[in-house]
């Protein structure tokens, strides 16, 4: 992948408030390694602070402090319009929902952020999405429009989609959680292979208990700290 | 890596299918640029036509620069030139019983023609009369000129219905009468006319020409005659001029020169400008009514369109999200909004083009009487390209700026608020 060393993301000392409704420290000074081809599982009660935790690992939220290295890049202190192209080349996301624009054909929403990237030819792109598609058995429906696909086939497009810049790390929120237990089984088994054979590492942010308990570690999140 | 070319492509792909996948919701913005654009090409060409035809129609019989004996000018009382540091008062003072000549008419007529920028200078006198055919008597006026030296300035010849101007130099009594005059006293070339003069002259003349200038307060009263036939009737000797009309090659140039000549001559020299003043004041009056309500139009369009995307923005706010959490950064965000907002504008503007045109068109086709004031028979529509640019322009800086703020917003769409939301 793209940087060397094992280490693919550092946080040290993070915190972060919200001051609405009155200030409230939801991050206290949270110190996380995450390794190159680990499959990682963040879990906690709800309010812990475990997605803003992986929003502030992702790059989006930049409203925090303490330092933040992703893949060898320290990232803290730069600008949303840097940070932008960034993610574009480093981050792939998951989420619940799948967030694909509903407008656009399956084949088309996987090459967006290629597209967006701009690193390969156009047609080289369509090649590699067909890939990344086919990957997760999605080749069939390459010129549907997606809101023509079921919830489960919808999440494996979006995966796909997180996948087709060869991100260092994807990140997901409850990326099963709305899925039927045929698709989440699915859905781990795809990161399984990620992880394994492509050497991504995945923070998965999660209810599920099943599936954190099969992940390589699990960081369980109380009241803002890190606590196992 | 990242190469502009691709990014921008990606984003006009991207705002293409935005506008492709809500078609009534794009037609309906672009109709609002297009009745805007529209409304205005029609409007501004029927109005800058109108006063293109009046403008032509005054110029053409008045001229840029008029000299004459003004009789209503203040003039100072004897009282007041005896005494002038006296407190004096006089009651109702009548005017001097003052020649209209202009006294050495000839040598200012050759002064103005050696300036450069005179086109030509023709001197005339004109006399009321009555035109007499029959038992029709008719008030008008008969002007006395060098016919050749006036179809220079005024392109008489091509304003000639009947006979020919030379005719009028070989013919010492011949007249070429105007349109509505010829009319109503039921003449053609070739018959004869009993004129009277105020003084009592009379004299019989023949028609050898008829002219028609467009204008009833010409075609109806007025005849040209030479000049020594009016200085005739007018019992004048032959240095008798009371008018010297001048045409400069820039008629722009009429007012700081009309200035200069009323400095140095006893006479007065009026420009066209002052002349047709109201005229003039009407034309800017048209102007300023039909640009406001032509901007008025695409304001209103403009807010179609700002309303239009702020739906899209609104029902487009996961899109927007995701897209920035896959590493579109504000300002690819923006450039996608705003190219739908200038393709609406330009696209819009293209149609308001086609039906500002077809307006036009419609409207120089529409039978319009002028009545007896001016021989127009279709209203007279400028076709100026220039007025096509204008509505372009307008209508695509209007979209650009009502889509901005939408845009802009769309821009700073928060990526976390949305997605931890759901």
């Amino acid at each position: 992948m793209k940087a060397s060393s094992a280490d693919v993301l550092k946080v040290t000392g993070v915190s972060k408030y919200f001051y609405e409704p009155e200030k409230f420290q939801v991050l206290k000074n949270i110190d996380l390694t995450v390794q190159r081809g680990e499959f990682l599982s963040l879990v906690g009660k709800s309010g812990c602070g475990k997605s803003t935790l992986m929003y502030v690992l992702s790059t989006m939220d930049t409203d925090y402090e303490g330092e933040l290295e992703i893949a060898g890049e320290r990232l803290t202190g730069k600008k949303q319009n840097e940070l932008a192209p960034f993610r574009n080349n480093h981050i792939g996301f998951v989420f619940q929902f799948h967030y694909l624009l509903p407008e656009f054909t399956v084949l088309q929403n996987v090459m967006i952020p290629a597209l967006k990237l701009g690193q390969y030819s156009r047609t080289e792109i369509e090649h590699r999405a067909v890939e990344k598609l086919k990957l997760l058995g999605m080749d069939e429906h390459v010129l549907k429009k997606t809101n023509k696909l079921s919830g489960g086939q919808q999440q494996r497009v979006a995966i796909a989609r997180a996948l087709i810049n060869d991100p260092d790390i994807i990140m997901g929120d409850e990326p099963t959680g709305n899925l039927d237990s045929y698709n989440a089984g699915l859905v781990f088994e795809t990161f399984r292979e990620l992880t394994s054979a492509y050497n991504q590492s995945i923070i998965a942010v999660t209810h599920d208990s099943e599936f954190a308990k099969r992940t390589d570690r699990v960081v369980e999140m109380s009241d803002g700290r890190i606590i196992k | 890596m990242n190469s502009p070319i691709t990014a921008f492509k990606l984003s006009l792909e991207i705002a293409r299918v935005h506008l492709v996948s809500k078609p009534k919701q794009t037609i309906i913005a672009m109709l609002g640029v297009t009745f805007g654009i529209g409304m205005f090409v029609a409007l501004v060409s029927l109005m800058t036509g109108l006063n293109n035809f009046t403008e032509e129609l005054t110029m053409t019989s008045s001229p840029d620069i008029h000299i004459y004996q003004d009789v209503t000018e203040p003039r100072l009382s004897l009282l007041e030139e005896i005494n002038p540091a006296g407190l004096n008062k006089i009651h109702h003072q009548r005017p001097k019983q003052e020649s209209a000549r202009l006294r050495g008419a000839m040598q200012i007529v050759e002064m103005l023609r050696r300036d450069p920028r005179v086109m030509g200078a023709a001197p005339f006198l004109s006399s009321q009369v009555f035109y007499n055919n029959g038992p029709v008597q008719l008030n008008g006026s008969i002007v006395g000129v060098d016919i050749l030296e006036e179809d220079k300035l005024f392109d008489l010849r091509s304003k000639l219905k009947q006979g020919r101007l030379e005719d009028l130099l070989a013919s010492r009594d011949g007249i070429i009468i105007g349109s509505g005059l010829a009319r109503k006293l039921d003449v053609t070339v070739g018959s004869r006319v009993l004129i009277t003069t105020p003084a009592g002259f009379t004299r019989m003349l023949k028609v050898i020409g008829i002219f028609q200038m467009g204008m009833g307060a010409i075609d109806n009263v007025r005849a040209y005659a030479n000049l020594a036939m009016v200085q005739t009737i007018m019992q004048q000797n032959q240095s008798f001029i009371t008018n010297i009309n001048v045409r400069l090659y820039d008629r722009y140039q009429a007012k700081p020169m009309a200035a200069d000549l009323n400095m140095n001559l006893d006479y007065k020299a009026e420009d066209w400008e002052t002349a047709n003043a109201t005229f003039l004041t009407g034309n800017k009056i048209r102007n300023i009514i039909s640009y406001s309500v032509s901007i008025t139009l695409l304001i209103v369009a403009g807010f179609g369109i700002y309303n239009i995307l702020n739906m899209t923005i609104y029902n487009k706010m996961k899109d927007i999200a995701i897209l920035k959490a896959m590493g579109f950064a504000g300002g690819d965000v923006r450039r996608i909004f705003m190219i739908q907002s200038l393709t609406i504008g330009f696209v819009g503007s293209l149609f308001g083009l086609l039906v500002g045109f077809t307006l036009s068109y419609l409207i120089s086709k529409a039978p319009f009487d002028g009545g007896d004031f001016v021989s127009l028979d279709h209203f007279p529509v400028n076709f100026d390209p220039l007025y096509y640019l204008i509505g372009t322009v307008f209508g695509v800086i209007t979209t650009a700026v009502a889509g901005y703020m939408p845009s802009r917003k769309a821009s700073k769409v928060d990526p976390i608020e949305i997605l931890r939301g759901q």
